[in-house]
């Protein structure tokens, strides 16, 4: 539990940061602009009675969260399979290259000719999510300190032994970072991809109806909602995470 | 077929074009007590690998190793870091016989306690509590008392013993090889 020091703390930082807003927006003086705390956080409230404003949630988040689970899988099986077999990483590694250096709305103009408009931001926080964890997960499974392992061996361990007892705990560290890591990532790349390819229930259309229809209150609250789910789910993640090291 | 003997005929392994065993024979007594020797660099690590099949040689053969169970102090501890001293000794065998290899060598209070939380010495200890945990029918030790003061260097010498199974230890010090009461002792130079 937090201490009440703490929560002090994160209160006050909370309470300064929706001053300056505030003293900005004042100095700006033009709600289309920019608007208020005050304004914004009253369009949350009123978004947060519409039962459609959850389902939208609900559906990016499901959306943005399967390509980010099977970007966490594929990028596993990729780093197993690179890590044992250097034609394998020599094969893969140029494609992995390509996608860490493009531009992520060329994937997603791409994806849109390719995918229905609601596989789009999956298949981009897939895209996301692949090349990080596959490099940090091979990394550390060569990192694993190969003395350890003849050691499993000489011991008698059998191969799945030595991946459980060795392998698993040595490259868990890297591997759950770089699952906080892309989880930004994804979320991020999958909201910029629901404004481009426009499912039709989904943040990013409401987030581009706002903006076509210039209600920057609503672009807004909007935006305060992704922030939110992306902490809540960052949050999910690193309390998950926390136990997985425990248990290992 | 089992042997009585370790024979090791014409080895030669070379590391990036340095030879560190050059046409090396000998045979190894499966009893009691054998001590290698050798100046640093003469190869004895390089033999222990050999013999233990870590290490393919470049040349020659290695009879009576087929079939056994070698129970390995390596020079290094060799410990899961995330483990505790109880898990990793149990790792080839089982709590139980870990539980009585860690009482065996007074480590009955740090059972439950990481390797960053040892000294050098204990986890010697641990090191050897693995292996002798462990019930191979051939003991491997390389420096096996580095770190370890004269009653524990005692005490685990005393329970290597009592494994009743053929050693072979390297060590460059007489005092550690007269722990192991008589022995029979090979020279690598």
């Amino acid at each position: 539990m937090p201490s009440k020091r703490k929560l002090l703390q994160t209160a006050l930082i909370a309470l300064i940061y929706l001053a300056v807003w505030e003293a900005v927006s004042l100095l700006v003086g033009k709600e289309l602009l920019l608007p208020s705390p005050l304004s914004t956080l009253s369009r949350l409230v009123v978004l947060l009675t519409k039962g459609e404003s959850w389902l939208f949630s609900g559906l990016t988040l499901l959306r943005i969260m399967s390509g980010y689970l099977l970007g966490v899988v594929s990028g596993v099986l990729l780093a197993v399979l690179t890590a044992r077999s250097r034609f394998a990483e020599a094969l893969l590694a140029p494609l992995r290259a390509i996608v860490k250096a493009s531009p992520v709305t060329s994937f997603i103009l791409l994806a849109l000719l390719w995918l229905s408009s609601d596989m789009v931001p999956l298949f981009i926080s897939f895209l996301m999510v692949v090349p990080m964890v596959w490099t940090a997960t091979a990394e550390a499974i060569l990192q694993t300190d190969s003395r350890l392992v003849e050691m499993g061996r000489m011991f008698g361990l059998g191969r799945w032994q030595i991946v459980k007892k060795i392998y698993v705990p040595s490259v868990l560290p890297q591997f759950l970072a770089a699952c906080t890591t892309s989880l930004g990532f994804a979320w991020k790349s999958g909201v910029a991809a629901e404004i481009i390819a426009l499912p039709q229930q989904s943040i990013g259309y409401m987030l581009y109806q706002s903006k076509l229809r210039i209600e920057t209150v609503d672009l807004f609250a909007w935006t305060l909602m992704i922030v939110a789910l992306s902490m809540l789910l960052e949050w999910v993640l690193i309390r998950s995470m926390r136990r997985i090291r425990h248990d290992a | 077929m089992m042997h009585d003997v370790i024979l090791v005929k014409n080895l030669t392994k070379s590391f990036g074009g340095h030879t560190v065993l050059k046409n090396f024979s000998a045979e190894i007594p499966l009893c009691g007590v054998t001590v290698i020797r050798g100046a640093s660099g003469a190869g004895k690590t390089t033999l222990f690998r050999l013999l233990l099949g870590l290490e393919k040689p470049d040349a020659g053969e290695i009879l009576g190793m087929q079939g056994r169970k070698p129970a390995v102090v390596f020079q290094e501890d060799r410990l899961l870091p995330w483990s505790n001293a109880l898990e990793n000794v149990a790792l080839g065998s089982d709590a139980a016989r870990a539980d009585a290899a860690l009482s065996r060598l007074g480590l009955c209070d740090s059972m439950c306690q990481l390797p960053r939380e040892l000294s050098g010495g204990m986890k010697r200890r641990v090191a050897i509590a693995r292996a002798l945990a462990y019930g191979g029918d051939i003991m491997f030790l390389d420096e096996p008392f580095t770190g370890l003061d004269e009653e524990n260097k005692r005490i685990a010498a005393r329970a290597m013993l009592d494994a009743n199974v053929p050693i072979l230890v390297i060590t460059h010090d007489d005092a550690e090889a007269d722990l192991f009461g008589e022995y029979c002792e090979l020279v690598i130079d």
